[in-house]
């Protein structure tokens, strides 16, 4: 109401935008802090971008026209975390995605099983993964998403999220399964 | 069909996302195919530890409030500019009613501490919460007698426990939550693919009758007192299953 808000008068959400932003998108904020949380590995950074990729939502909020508004928020969380990424630690963006699926000897259920039951373990393997790899796990098992949500989210061609889940998680496997995580960096 | 070319088919496998005549294909395969097999069998074992992990973070509550904030910036501001002044008092009044509405609806915290307590954000954070993978139930049954028992000694107070399969609303199970500061019964229904959470604990107040509906971020929820219980049913299902299962409980 004073001049504070010079500049943002197209932005913002009308009364009844407001309330369909709070059905629709909101209720997604929890699946908003879990992408970037895993994408950034560090609470305090994902709450601000969690919250600045909600303010974008409300900015393009006008521009959304139905259909999956989860997809459509995350999708928005995720390109907000990138341009974090690439501004503050633009070394982890240059891990190569398109690597090739190794054939390995196969990891026994069992040794699997007993590595994952060590939540920390399991965390610091997930950490250690590109975050090309990271996201589609996230999204894959945390979110519970579809391969054609995967695609609108990450922008990957749908025929490639298939290849993309099985390189991240023979890559999971070998970082679980290795003894510590350097070790299994200096094996790649 | 080759190993090579099964390795990557095998994620659509697990992942449900093949079409029947590929998910056939592959099915052969693995009958053949011992490798494949183990395989199979170590990404399920992998899914199952990431699933059991726990490892899905929730927004904290901060996040929640700065969100929270941030969007009344933006609305207030959308408000002030664009609303002549005129209309203010409109909105004033419309503003009053809604006000007197929702005192009404609510789970009255704004009120008083004798009234329910706990807020409506809170119990709708709760629910939504309940919803994520792996939050549901901590006991899960759809007997009661499994269910009750499984609150003794968890609780100050022991939640009464039914199940309503005949009428539609089956028992899935129950859990410990926190509302309002305090620890609560949540009961967990499933009615078609729709989930309910009833919350339970004591109260001294007096019984009530079942008040009208609240809504919010597009839940809705019951609230009533009986017998020295004070109970909060809440879900996405429509209001009258909702009120249906209210009635069930009221009894």
């Amino acid at each position: 109401m004073s001049g504070s808000d010079q500049g943002r008068g197209p932005d913002v959400l009308e009364v009844q935008d407001r309330a369909r932003f709070e059905q629709l998108v909101l209720p997604h904020l929890d699946a908003a802090f879990n992408l970037a949380r895993w994408l950034l590995r560090n609470r305090a950074d994902s709450e601000d971008v969690a919250q600045e990729a909600m303010l974008r939502a409300c900015r393009f909020f006008r521009g959304f026209h139905g259909g999956d508004a989860r997809a459509w928020l995350l999708q928005i969380v995720r390109n907000t975390c990138y341009t974090w990424l690439e501004k503050n630690r633009p070394v982890e963006l240059m891990s190569e995605f398109d690597e090739e699926l190794h054939q390995q000897p196969s990891v026994s259920p069992e040794t699997l099983a007993i590595a994952g039951d060590n939540r920390e373990r399991l965390t610091r393997a997930l950490e250690t993964l590109p975050p090309r790899f990271r996201e589609v796990l996230v999204l894959r098992e945390f979110e519970g998403c579809s391969y054609k949500e995967i695609a609108s989210i990450t922008a990957i061609p749908i025929g490639t999220v298939m290849s993309a889940l099985a390189r991240a998680r023979q890559r999971l496997q070998r970082a679980l399964t290795h003894s510590s995580p350097q070790e299994a960096t200096r094996e790649l | 069909m080759s190993c090579d070319s099964t390795r990557t088919v095998l994620h659509g496998y697990l992942d449900g996302e093949l079409d029947a005549t590929r998910a056939a294909e592959f099915e052969r395969h693995l009958e053949n195919c011992r490798e494949c097999a183990v395989a199979l069998g170590a990404e399920e074992s992998l899914r199952s530890s990431l699933q059991r992990s726990g490892l899905y973070e929730n927004a904290p509550v901060s996040l929640r409030k700065k969100v929270r904030a941030d969007l009344d910036a933006a609305t207030a501001s959308s408000v002030a500019l664009r609303i002549p002044a005129w209309r203010w008092l409109a909105l004033a009044a419309a503003l009053l009613i809604v006000a007197s509405v929702s005192w009404y609806a609510w789970p009255r915290v704004q009120n008083s501490a004798s009234s329910a307590p706990f807020t409506a954000a809170e119990l709708i954070d709760a629910h939504v919460r309940s919803l994520q993978p792996g939050h549901l139930t901590d006991v899960v049954s759809s007997d009661q007698h499994t269910v009750k028992p499984w609150f003794n000694g968890k609780l100050a107070f022991v939640p009464p426990v039914k199940d309503f399969a005949d009428e539609g609303f089956a028992l899935i199970g129950g859990r410990l939550d926190v509302l309002g500061g305090q620890n609560v019964a949540a009961l967990v229904y499933a009615r078609r693919k729709h989930i309910i959470n009833v919350f339970v604990l004591p109260t001294k107040e007096p019984d009530t009758p079942i008040h009208p509906p609240g809504l919010r971020q597009g839940y809705q929820w019951r609230h009533w007192r009986h017998q020295g219980m004070e109970y909060c049913a809440v879900s996405d299902v429509s209001d009258s299953d909702l009120y249906e299962l209210a009635q069930l409980l009221y009894q």
